[in-house]
């Protein structure tokens, strides 16, 4: 089609009219570009003037020392100092919540592509009420996070919570077990007193109950976009089950676990509503973005709060770039 | 976890084993149909894992208090005590004695109904322009978007915070759409791009020729094309801006007439007075509405959300 209109001008005009349409076509381009822009200029000022402006901003408090009232009174380029970082990166708090969150993350990331790829693979092939069950395995992603912490928090209850009901009346618990309330629990087994953090891993439970659907949507997408015939093949070369996944099925699949993994990374470490909505940050599952909120609100201090979680997203960046490089140096692209 | 491990490793064994006669061996059989046993056993074990929440509050929501208190165990509610006042008790103003939850969805659906209305308005024309139009940092602009995400939302709400304030959208429901739109409009230029690459350019070219403006191009020829695209991602945007939290509890949380449901909800349970079946009916007033239109447009939305991935 874009062949079309020269070809017709050169049959309807002698070479020499060239020039003309030469320029006519520039202006075409350049018209074009003009409207780009003028297309993309709503989208980049709401960016802009609500993500980037703020991030900047945010940047340039973290290096003052202000109260939130002073905030937007002061004078936004003096009285720059390290104080904040200085005291961010010497408290405790901030290494404790780092432990907690990268914890947190790695657990909730592994989970979550574990249960994505499972349940992934057990609807793949075709049955009476897929749809439905596809749908049904999608809720706990659609569902609004308020509700479902709620609903969580109430099932787990240690008074009248349903999970601790089953526990005491069908697995023969001693006791109820607070699962968002209990910092640490000691597991007795062969003599040994092994401590397990109660909260932490019922929080990262959520989370894999949460987010698999996530995982299982792009798995699932992926798995119906693959060929049947090598698996077919191997098939009748008599390949068994575990092989046909591991060697056929399993090299196919790990592109997209890469992405999910690396956004689920992302995503995982800055979460806030989950954690606080469940535990409000107590019973060891203050996670870096909880200690931020409480910075801000609790202690009032907007400087700290910015520096911790500049911190944060310096940290990130590192972790995304080392990735990125080991993933170059594999000859692997994004 | 430990049975598949198991019974993958025995199938591993055996298939090494299958390889040589090229032919099946009764075990392969037998393991397909212990697998296929597996595979019903773990549909069953997810549908119970994602349904039971749901259910749970559900049948607590039609409940007295004192009946879960008295008999926690249980869950059917007995006939008997079948109850609607949860229902209307979270519903009504509290001028009532209620806890003016029809506010709250009121509010939550003007900010999620605008939110959708303006974020197509503006991805719309920026997705078209990133898919089609040669303008200058083109490319960047993706980057940018990425970028974006990279940060914790909390650490904007302290300066977006101030800066609401100051120009008074911080105690308000527009304040709070901005902000979905911000968080939005990334996303939907994305989910919308990937549709109208699928459109051909040819019939583009072909609108341009018989006179239409780029614009004209758009509104006649391309949306048309991408309508199914263009609902999954207005989908997209009314979950998210019905499910948000953080920001309507920074903007709004002293101005109770104006909370979202997810915000009411995540205030009043915090407070021992209202009790759980109660709240539990306003969950499942917050919860509805997403499910139900979930469930009307399921195959559009998944669609949308992971188009292009089929190719990894």
């Amino acid at each position: 089609m874009t062949a079309t209109e020269p070809d017709r001008g050169r049959a309807a005009q002698p070479p020499s009219a060239d020039r003309p349409r030469a320029r006519r076509r520039r202006t075409l381009t350049q018209k074009d570009a003009r409207t780009g822009l003028a297309l993309m200029s709503p989208t980049l000022i709401i960016v802009l003037t609500v993500v980037v402006l703020p991030l900047i901003w945010a940047v340039v408090i973290s290096f003052q020392e202000l109260t939130l009232i002073q905030i937007g009174t002061a004078d936004p380029f003096s009285g720059f100092t390290l104080e904040n970082y200085e005291r961010v990166l010497r408290s405790g708090a901030l290494w404790a919540s780092l432990a907690t969150t990268i914890g947190y993350t790695i657990g909730s990331v592994v989970l979550v592509v574990f249960l994505g790829t499972v349940a992934a693979l057990v609807v793949r092939r075709p049955f009476r009420g897929r749809t439905l069950v596809r749908a049904a395995f999608l809720l706990p992603y659609v569902a609004p996070v308020v509700a479902v912490t709620f609903v969580w928090r109430i099932m787990l209850n240690p008074e009248f919570g349903i999970v601790n009901e089953f526990g005491q009346n069908v697995l023969g618990w001693d006791e109820p077990i607070p699962f968002l309330t209990q910092a640490v629990a000691h597991w007795k087994f062969l003599g040994l007193s092994i401590p397990v953090p109660t909260a932490l891993l019922t929080v990262i439970a959520f989370e894999g109950w949460r987010y698999f659907p996530f995982a299982f949507l792009f798995i699932m997408a992926r798995l119906e976009g693959m060929s049947r015939e090598p698996e077919e093949a191997a098939l009748v070369d008599g390949a068994g089950p575990w092989q046909t996944f591991r060697y056929i099925v399993w090299p196919q699949l790990v592109p997209i676990i890469g992405v999910l993994a690396v956004l689920r990374t992302i995503w995982t470490f800055n979460e806030f509503d989950d954690i606080f909505l469940l535990t409000g940050g107590a019973a060891g599952t203050q996670v870096a973005s909880v200690l931020v909120y409480e910075l801000l609100t609790v202690q009032r201090n907007v400087g700290a709060a910015s520096a911790m979680s500049v911190v944060l997203a310096v940290l990130l960046i590192v972790m995304l770039g080392v990735y990125v490089l080991i993933m170059r140096r594999r000859g692997e692209s994004l | 976890m430990t049975t598949a491990t198991a019974s993958a490793a025995v199938a591993e064994a055996a298939g090494a084993r299958a390889l040589k006669p090229r032919r099946r061996p009764p075990a392969a059989r037998r393991q397909r149909a212990a697998l296929g046993i597996l595979r019903w056993v773990t549909i069953a074990l997810f549908l119970v894992a994602t349904l039971l929440p749901f259910l749970y509050m559900l049948l607590l929501s039609v409940r007295p208090i004192e009946s879960l208190l008295r008999n926690p165990s249980q869950i059917l509610p007995s006939l008997d005590e079948l109850t609607l006042e949860t229902y209307r008790d979270v519903l009504a103003p509290v001028a009532d004695g209620g806890q003016g939850f029809l506010t709250f969805l009121g509010n939550s659906a003007i900010v999620a109904i605008s939110s959708v209305v303006l974020a197509l308005l503006i991805a719309i024309p920026g997705a078209y322009a990133i898919s089609r139009l040669p303008f200058i940092g083109r490319r960047q602009v993706s980057a940018l978007f990425l970028a974006t995400y990279l940060f914790p939302a909390i650490i904007i709400a302290i300066p977006l915070f101030v800066m609401f304030t100051r120009i008074g959208l911080r105690g308000s429901l527009a304040g709070l759409v901005i902000v979905y739109l911000a968080q939005t409009v990334p996303v939907a230029i994305y989910m919308i791009r990937n549709y109208f690459q699928t459109v051909p350019e040819s019939v583009e070219e072909a609108g341009l020729m018989d006179g239409l403006s780029r614009l004209g191009v758009l509104r006649r020829i391309t949306l048309p094309l991408s309508l199914p695209s263009l609902m999954a991602t207005g989908l997209f945007v009314f979950m998210i801006a019905w499910n948000e939290f953080l920001f309507a509890l920074l903007f709004l949380v002293d101005k109770r007439p104006l909370w979202t449901v997810s915000l009411g909800l995540s205030q009043l349970s915090g407070s021992i007075e209202v009790p759980t079946t109660v709240l539990m009916a306003g969950s499942v007033v917050l919860t509805l509405p997403i499910i139900i239109l979930f469930f009307l447009t399921e195959r559009l939305l998944t669609g949308g959300l992971t188009a292009g991935a089929e190719k990894g």
